[in-house]
């Protein structure tokens, strides 16, 4: 059978997307389809599966398998589509409140499971679907509906988060700039095992330009960090460097410093230290900030693991036997005349 | 070292022949009572008694030493007839400590036969379990009939040369005790020393030390002539064919195997750790190369959530759990049954509410099962009455969700999940295939895929699987489009979907059996059930018929939708009786659904109904 030809028009649904006007979340759409045209795989191979939030609405946009599912859940629920269904490429949409709030448990542990997902993690950092209360991301001293004196709750680096949790694949993507997503959905792609992409999504209505200072014409060239595999990671027009100093990622004038002293990119790395130094050049998108891929690293994934062991107990033990199944506790027979019984109380 | 022990034929002890007889072992919770009980049993099984146990034991692993806390205990009832429970009050009792008599010496018959441990009666021991005086040197006792062992001593003794040293001497002990039963009861040794070579072939010393204690209690028996009574239950006259001993947890493990495999599934089990249904877990884990998936997810959320995945990727998908683990699930429930899946949800219920008495039976999650829900989500709910019904309930349970891409409750219980019963091996090729059928192609016009376009008979949406070409389709918790599948805010469109919904759920009644009563056809009275109070229910009216009471009685497996007579037979009756294990939940459902003066017996004390409670309920009745 020849690869299927696609447009991203194959991917659309008739389904009239329903986002505010002018929502990072489009452009987002936008660069999966069109990475997914381009993939010339088979349309009914793909699942998206999310749970709640404006993100969510997501999987109603892609003309594949979906489900829209409930708040949090979408690692839980996609895992139970990749576990038994390798064949397929099955993907997670979730948002900052649905995967790091009352999702982070499953997030977590499918992570350090490592099971084949692909999880893009919309980053807000704001509830837009309950109309604007803080995120488990919003920045300290956000005045928001819920919070009219300011936050006080501190947020998570959800990149620090995803490489505490033994992510294989961790990686920042913005998504105003398409080329680099579907980049990064490209890495993920091939990546075996689970992929963790946070998206700094723009929400215009409820906390417009959050990520001004990486996006802006301006302040981006100051302050957006490319890591690039196997180039020395350099920005601000390479007026800036970040070296490994007392265990910690530093920001240096590159003048100031003997130029092999620069940290060179390389997110195979199998410790993940570097990659979490790099985590936390920032603690959000307020200045210098890293964008690409922190880590890519191989790691049996939970799904091969599973289905291996299942092929394992097919060769040992032979394809299921259902009566030897029910009589494996020892059996005794009751013969017609009566009484005797005579038994076998072996177990196997 | 001979491998025969010396029987009884010398002796002058006398033989007693015994319809039934009900044991109980009874030890701290590290004696090996558990063991015990089911080697007794198994034995028992092997020679043809039929049989009913319930086991019970502390939520602590190992509660203090010595203490009422840590008492485990096992309760078997042998029989030469079909028995229908693990007994009322026990024949004999073993009790390896002061604290196991304490807690268990009240449920004794009087005049029964008591096995102590008079080793472990010391003053440290006895003040443990809140003994003023020794109950071997007062009075207490008198009565029945006591036979003190020295069973530490007596163990100590006869492992010496085993090869097992220290303080593991003492763990042969439970052999010692069951070896002393199987003489006092006559039960075959064989079994007994064949498990134990099988069971420790990789610590031979361990196997040689139980199997010195086994024959030293035998041989304690004939020896002392430890009471001039021992005791026969003949084999049961069963119905001819090959039994194999089943508790309730195998049972269901064993019947969503078989289901999966007469659907031409691959089976999906999504679940958290949590008593009393974890054995399932550890069951389905086994049986790999039955093409079985399980999946310990991080909390009973994922548990749930994995299960609708599987199932939305074409699996015979499971969820199982108890009842907290269940109100966990119940948002993930909900959202199967909008997007109507199948998918099966197992509460091994126990005590409740909260953690409430875990390693206790109850049957207090039924209304929880019915409408424990956001919304308007009426699933199937059906219960097994036993271990053995437990494998059919399965089965029927993966019929229906299959056939009508839905939900459906499965419940079963404490005491069903760990007591055990004989079970005819059904006949594996009798046992009709489920039918299964994915969409394969569209079913709408230019070639549109239509997911909630239904069959005109189950009402049941297509089931297509992701990887099947043209099929492409979303699912959703928001409201859908009737046909179509899309979302859809339209107020008539919600009140028609959720009223196909319930039509849904409720034809299944047409596809079930109807419901049957057991007993006099003018009976004056009627005592319904539901779940494991069933063998007791029976068990009971037939005493009362030996009293010339007219009783008759009916299980109903089918919770929601009842069986479609279930009205005109509960009207046929002037008196109806609902004993449960909860505070009144099928008697309030009965009440408002049937319009019925039916009237309740019910308990909550961590513990299934005594035939005679029943009984007496029923003599009142029928007065």
């Amino acid at each position: 059978m020849s690869a299927p030809s696609y447009t991203r028009a194959d991917f659309q649904t008739d389904q009239e997307v329903r986002w505010c006007p002018g929502c990072g979340d489009y452009t987002i759409l936008a660069s999966v389809q069109q990475f997914l045209a381009g993939l010339n795989r088979n349309r009914e191979e793909f699942v998206f599966i999310s749970g709640i939030g404006c993100a969510a609405r997501f999987p109603y946009y892609v003309n594949t398998y979906g489900m829209h599912s409930i708040h949090g859940r979408a690692p839980a629920i996609a895992s139970g589509v990749a576990t038994t269904r390798p064949d397929l490429s099955v993907w997670v949409i979730t948002g900052d409140g649905d995967a790091l709030s009352i999702g982070g448990n499953h997030l977590i542990h499918t992570l350090r499971r490592n099971v084949n997902l692909k999880i893009l993690l919309f980053n807000n950092q704001i509830y837009g679907l309950t109309k604007g209360q803080y995120s488990p991301t919003s920045e300290v001293g956000k005045t928001t509906k819920s919070t009219p004196f300011g936050s006080i709750d501190y947020p998570f680096n959800p990149i620090s988060l995803a490489l505490g949790a033994e992510a294989s694949f961790v990686a920042r993507t913005l998504d105003m700039d398409r080329t680099h997503t579907q980049s990064i959905l490209e890495a993920a792609y091939k990546h075996e095992g689970a992929a963790f992409i946070e998206i700094y999504q723009n929400c215009n209505v409820f906390n417009d330009k959050a990520f001004i200072q990486i996006s802006g014409k301006e302040e981006r060239l100051h302050n957006r960090i490319d890591l690039e595999v196997g180039k020395p990671i350099v920005f601000d027009g390479g007026a800036k460097a970040i070296i490994i100093r007392d265990g910690e990622a530093t920001i240096v004038d590159s003048s100031s410093v003997d130029p092999k002293a620069i940290l060179v990119h390389d997110p195979t790395r199998p410790n993940p230290s570097v990659a979490y130094a790099l985590s936390r050049l920032s603690h959000g998108p307020y200045g210098p900030t890293p964008l690409g891929i922190f880590r890519d690293v191989a790691r049996p994934t939970y799904d091969s693991a599973l289905n291996e062991q299942l092929e394992q107990a097919l060769e040992k033990l032979g394809e299921g036997d259902l009566k030897k199944l029910v009589a494996s506790h020892g059996t005794w027979t009751v013969s017609p005349e009566g009484n005797g019984a005579s038994g076998n109380g072996s177990k196997s | 070292m001979a491998d025969e022990i010396a029987t009884s034929e010398t002796s002058s002890t006398r033989t007693e022949v015994l319809e039934r007889v009900v044991v109980r072992f009874a030890g701290d919770s590290g004696d090996g009572m558990q063991l015990a009980g089911n080697r007794f049993t198994d034995a028992s099984a092997l020679f043809g008694n039929d049989l009913a146990t319930l086991p019970s034991f502390p939520a602590e692993i190992r509660a203090p030493a010595g203490t009422l806390p840590g008492v485990s205990s096992f309760q078997v009832q042998i029989a030469d007839f079909d028995i229908l429970t693990a007994g009322d009050a026990p024949d004999c009792l073993v009790a390896m400590n002061p604290a196991a008599l304490m807690k268990n010496f009240q449920d004794l018959r009087q005049g029964g036969t008591l096995i102590l441990n008079t080793d472990a009666f010391d003053e440290r021991n006895l003040a443990k379990a809140g003994y003023q005086s020794n109950p071997l040197e007062d009075d207490s006792l008198e009565g029945f009939r006591v036979i003190k062992v020295p069973m530490d001593e007596l163990t100590k003794e006869a492992v010496k040369d085993s090869g097992v040293s220290g303080r593991n001497v003492l763990r042969s002990k439970n052999f010692f005790a069951l070896g002393l039963l199987a003489w006092l009861f006559h039960r075959p040794t064989e079994p007994t020393i064949e498990w134990v070579e099988k069971k420790f072939a990789k610590h031979p010393e361990v196997a040689a030390a139980n199997k010195m204690a086994f024959k030293a209690g035998y041989t304690f028996g004939v020896a002392t002539e430890a009471t001039k009574t021992t005791f026969e239950v003949k084999p049961a006259h069963l119905r001819p064919g090959t039994y194999t001993n089943i508790n309730g947890n195998t049972g269901l493990a064993w019947g969503l195997i078989t289901a999966a495999q007469k659907a031409g599934l691959p089976l999906f089990y999504g679940t958290y750790p949590i008593t009393p249904a974890s054995d399932i877990l550890h069951e389905l884990s086994r049986r790999k190369n039955f093409g079985v998936r399980t999946f310990q997810a991080e909390d009973e959320i994922a548990g749930v959530g994995t299960a609708i995945g599987a199932a939305f990727a074409g699996n015979l998908a499971v969820t199982g759990s108890s009842g907290p683990g269940i109100a966990l699930k119940s948002e993930g429930i909900s959202l199967a049954f909008m997007v109507e899946l199948p998918l099966i949800v197992i509460n091994v219920q126990r005590g409740g509410p909260s953690t409430g008495l875990p390693t206790k039976p109850e049957q207090s999650d039924l209304l929880f099962s019915l409408y424990g829900r956001h919304g308007e989500a009426p699933l199937p709910v059906i219960a097994a009455a036993s271990p053995s019904d437990a494998f059919e309930c399965a089965i029927e349970a993966a019929r229906i969700a299959l056939t009508y891409m839905t939900p459906v409750m499965l419940l079963s219980d404490n005491h069903i999940a760990n007591g055990s019963e004989p079970w005819l091996l059904p006949d594996i090729d009798a046992i009709p295939d489920i039918e299964v059928s994915f969409a394969k192609h569209p079913n709408g016009p230019d070639g549109a895929f239509l997911p909630y376009m239904r069959d005109v008979n189950t009402f049941a949406r297509p089931w297509a699987v992701p990887g099947t070409p043209g099929l492409e389709h979303r699912i959703g918790g928001l409201e859908k489009e009737a046909i179509s599948g899309n979302v859809s805010y339209d107020p008539a469109n919600h009140q028609l979907m959720t009223d196909t919904r319930a039509w849904k759920v409720a034809n299944i009644a047409n596809d079930i059996p109807l419901l049957e009563v057991a007993g006099e056809e003018d009976a004056d009275l009627l005592v319904l059930g539901w779940g494991s109070t069933s063998g007791a229910i029976r068990a009971a009216a037939r005493r009362a018929r030996l009293e010339g009471r007219k009783v008759a009685t009916a299980n109903l497996r089918y919770l929601n939708p009842m069986p479609t007579n279930t009205s005109d037979v509960l009207h046929s009756y002037e008196k109806i009786l609902i004993p449960e294990v909860n505070t009144g939940q099928l008697l309030k459902l009965i009440r408002a659904e049937h319009l019925l003066d039916a009237v309740g017996i019910n308990k909550v004390a961590g513990e299934p109904f005594k035939v005679s409670e029943i009984t007496e309920k029923i003599m009142e009745m029928t007065k």
